[in-house]
């Protein structure tokens, strides 16, 4: 068995998730290879080889290949894909956006968001926004899987660096996409996917000044990640990178602080792995409390300042 | 320019679905069915693509059993200008509704086809990235924002790390984000013009696709339960309890 790991990074750096795919893909089982897609990716590539458990790093450098376009990723995973028995990768929306087109080009059926590796070739992955799991087997000659990597730990530091090979990038599919601009959040606080502790808040915030004003000072008291519900989102108060939920970000922190936010199925089914949830909602019949380990029923306007006045 | 819309018909996204005992399936027995949210908005912004004289027609196009005709004509009162059923009994794979629409696009000769970005019942999100791998098209998925201009469509697309602009060629695929649009409620009078408005049939035999599944479901089960915890009466005690009960500060 071989598996190729199309890593989630941004050239300079590897995204924690691809260490956590790493071990996805380690259960699997097999000689795991990692893919670098991108343009002066060199930082990324050093970072992968010293993963515990590659065999090497395989680098493809491309202008094309900068921001990772579908078409010309996509072209170059299917040219490699000759020499593996499974390629994985994190479902972060760069892998979302790749990985289906790299299954159809193989004539084979993705298998989405695995939580859970049965065997090599049987997985587990939620199905309605989370509420069923579904064992899937695959009959296919290769596995494509992209995986939700908040349940899985991280791969740790090898003894020593895996070589690093360098590829020729096939330039096709590189005339159907051109990169514009990226207009990325600029925050000093840990990245959601990675927080041990998140602070999210919901419509009752009222507006983009009161969810920062409130939110912000106990995040950083606690060192906390700032989440949102798509209300909050979608009403202008936080950026949609903030999105926990269903079409947003699935997270599962230690910690799980939701601050006027309903608990709609859509938004549980981002957090509810969390291993200890702490709801603060004025309605104590609110959907919320049915999930959190301990709940205040009160106004978040009076709770947060006195929450941050007591760390 | 025509633009293709595929839409899906599933369990209403307000409906809490229950796992059978026996681990075969979800329990979908008398349950309210509806339109993928996400294909709502690929609806509306067809129509206001039309509306804006950018498009010329709208084609909403479903694969599903014979109920799926209720969804298309959702689509039709939405402003589509005409409907196509591919009818299929029982659960079709992404990589097969594909095939069944590469079919479709080879016959219609759509501009730009607009998807939803995931179905909310098998939340697999590969449709349209399929789509347009089997066409050799180009894709830009979980778009927030469409500009048409020349040829090409300016796509705003929603990352995790914030937002991001392209510029595909046209013909493309694009996969719509929750905050593309927000979806029209369709009028009475226009429920009513729906039902005179074209809707054919087809059959998985005409596009000379086989729909037989790739991946066997073994089971399906329940999630981890999580049980309802205490409410606190006071901020010191719930940072006690986190402190010392939980350990998680
Ligand atoms: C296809 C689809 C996908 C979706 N994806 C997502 C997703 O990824 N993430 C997501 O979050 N949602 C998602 N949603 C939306 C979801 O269904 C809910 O609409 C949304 O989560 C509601 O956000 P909310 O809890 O902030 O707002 P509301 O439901 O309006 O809840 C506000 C809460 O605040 C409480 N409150 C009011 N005032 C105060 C106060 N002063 N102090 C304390 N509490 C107060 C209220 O009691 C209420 O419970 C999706 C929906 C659809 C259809
Ligand atoms: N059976 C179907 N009929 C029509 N469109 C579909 C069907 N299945 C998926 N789609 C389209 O593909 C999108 C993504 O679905 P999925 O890949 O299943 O998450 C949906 O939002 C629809 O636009």
């Amino acid at each position: 068995m071989a598996i190729l790991l199309f890593a989630d990074h941004d050239n300079a750096a590897l995204s924690e998730q691809t260490a956590k795919t790493l071990t996805a893909a380690s259960q699997i089982g097999g000689e795991v290879d990692i893919l670098i897609a991108g343009q002066n990716a060199g930082g990324a590539a050093a970072e992968a080889a010293s993963l515990a458990g590659v065999r090497s790093v395989i680098l493809a450098e491309a202008e094309a290949l900068e921001h990772r376009l579908a078409e010309p990723t996509a072209a170059l995973i299917v040219a490699l894909a000759a020499d593996y028995d499974s390629i994985i990768a994190p479902a972060t929306t760069t892998g979302k956006n790749v990985m289906p087109r790299v299954a159809a080009l193989l004539d084979v059926m993705q298998i989405s968001e695995v939580i859970e590796v049965v065997a090599a070739d049987t997985f587990k992955r939620p199905i309605y926004a989370g509420n069923a799991i579904e064992v899937v087997q695959s009959t296919e000659a290769k596995t494509v899987l992209t995986v939700r990597t908040a349940g899985f730990a991280a791969a740790g530091a090898a003894e020593a660096a895996a070589p690093v090979k360098t590829v020729e990038a096939t330039a096709e599919g590189a005339d159907l996409s051109r990169f514009l601009e990226n207009t990325l959040s600029q925050s000093d606080r840990p990245e959601l996917n990675a927080a041990k502790i998140i602070v999210s808040g919901g419509r009752a915030l009222g507006s983009d000044e009161k969810f920062r004003e409130l939110l912000n000072p106990v995040a950083d008291k606690l060192g906390a990640a700032v989440g949102a519900s798509r209300a909050a989102v979608d009403s202008g108060y936080a950026p949609n990178d903030l999105q926990v939920g269903q079409t947003g970000k699935i997270v599962a922190p230690d910690l799980y602080v939701a601050c006027g936010i309903s608990g709609a199925i859509q938004h549980l089914a981002g957090m509810k792995d969390s291993k200890v949830i702490v709801a603060i909602n004025t309605d104590e019949e609110a959907p919320i409390f049915q999930v959190a380990d301990y709940g205040i029923v009160g106004d978040l306007f009076e709770i947060l300042p006195e929450i941050e006045r007591q760390l | 320019m025509k633009v293709l819309v595929p839409v899906k018909r599933v369990v209403d996204h307000n409906v809490k679905i229950r796992v059978k005992a026996d681990g075969s399936g979800v329990d979908l027995a008398n349950v309210k069915m509806s339109m993928n949210p996400f294909d709502e908005i690929a609806i509306e912004e067809a129509v206001r693509l039309k509306e804006a004289g950018t498009a010329d027609e709208v084609i909403a196009v479903s694969v599903g059993p014979a109920q799926a005709q209720d969804v298309l004509r959702t689509a039709l009162a939405m402003g589509a200008d005409r409907a196509i059923l591919i009818t299929v009994d029982g659960a079709v794979e992404p990589l097969a509704v594909a095939k069944l629409l590469k079919g479709v696009v080879a016959t219609e000769e759509p501009g730009l086809v607009i998807l939803g970005k995931q179905a909310i019942d098998d939340d697999c999100n590969q449709t349209g990235q399929m789509l347009s791998a089997l066409l050799g098209w180009s894709q830009a998925t979980f778009a927030s924002e469409i500009v048409l201009a020349g040829g090409k469509a300016k796509v705003t697309r929603e990352v995790d790390g914030g937002l991001q602009a392209i510029e595909v060629a046209l013909p493309a695929i694009v996969t719509a984000d929750l905050r593309l649009n927000e979806p029209r409620y369709a009028s009475l009078p226009n429920i009513m013009k729906a039902k005179k408005k074209p809707l054919d049939s087809k059959t998985p035999e005409d596009f000379g696709v086989t729909v037989a599944p790739r991946l066997s479901v073994l089971r399906v089960e329940e999630p981890a339960a999580r049980t309802a915890g205490i409410k606190v009466g006071s901020v010191a005690e719930l940072l006690d309890k986190l402190k010392t009960e939980a350990g998680v500060i």
